[in-house]
């Protein structure tokens, strides 16, 4: 099973995808985003899914929770790069991914962690 | 069935990279039908669903993949077989939000809203073989 790494600047943890993701890794992906916002105290997390071909379920569902985990140790999540391939699927799936924070490109996501009031040190 | 130009190709589904590979041959046969990019990903979705069903429900089987043609356009058919538990009331597992696992209740509602055909075919106790095809537009 191979692991997505987990990058950290400033306050944020970035998560880029870069593989076709086993449901191991996502179940370990969520275990060591909690561990890392715990350990850093990290205010944000960007996951990056700009090189991810498709969204199911079971990886739409990790979004959501990782969101609700980093809320426990307040910190917020966006997801950002999503392919328009994706976004038409996800709709049609039937997934609206509600409670997850999305946007267009990484330099937007950390945007919007920035106005979430806690960025300045990102 | 009039005669195609790749023969079906069959995949054993019993772990999670089976998933991955399920989904990588169901792209590679999109990809060579010509299937526009969102048609694509909606097959591999589905195809993604449905396998992960297979494993987890089914117990494990395989999956059969192969480009068709109804004599007027191309397409890719997917079929997911196993000799699970079958399915005892198809109108609910059907429907939106319900599960009997610890899904979101999406797997099979919605891979059949992401295909242009979906066809399943149960027996308590037997099994559960589900049939889907994208055609090329």
């Amino acid at each position: 099973m191979e692991r997505v790494p987990i990058l950290k600047i400033g306050g944020v943890l970035l998560v880029s995808i870069q593989i076709d993701l086993h449901d191991q890794s996502v179940l370990a992906l969520q275990e060591d985003l909690a561990e890392k916002i715990s350990a850093t105290g990290a205010h944000g997390v960007i996951i990056d899914i700009s090189a991810v071909e498709i969204v199911d379920s079971f990886i739409g569902r990790m979004f959501a929770t990782i969101a609700s985990i980093s809320r426990l140790f307040d910190a917020d999540t966006v997801v950002v790069g999503m392919r328009p391939a994706v976004a038409i699927t996800l709709v049609e799936l039937g997934l609206t991914l509600g409670g997850v924070r999305t946007a267009l490109d990484l330099e937007r996501g950390m945007k919007i962690l920035g106005q979430l009031g806690r960025g300045r040190d990102a | 069935m009039p005669p195609r130009s790749e023969g079906p190709e069959v995949v054993p589904i019993s772990g999670d990279d089976d998933v991955v590979r399920v989904r990588q041959l169901v792209r590679t046969y999109a990809q060579q039908t010509k299937l526009s990019l969102v048609d694509q990903t909606k097959l591999v979705t589905a195809a993604s669903e449905l396998a992960r069903n297979t494993l987890i429900y089914g117990g494990g089987g395989f999956a059969r993949v192969e480009e068709v043609s109804d004599g007027r356009r191309a397409g890719v058919r997917a079929s997911f077989h196993d000799e699970g538990p079958g399915i005892p009331d198809l109108t609910l597992a059907l429907a939106d939000g319900w599960s009997s696992g610890s899904g979101l209740g999406l797997g099979l509602s919605g891979a059949r809203r992401l295909v242009d055909e979906f066809e399943l075919d149960t027996e308590v106790g037997r099994g559960t073989v589900v049939t889907v095809v994208k055609w090329k537009r």
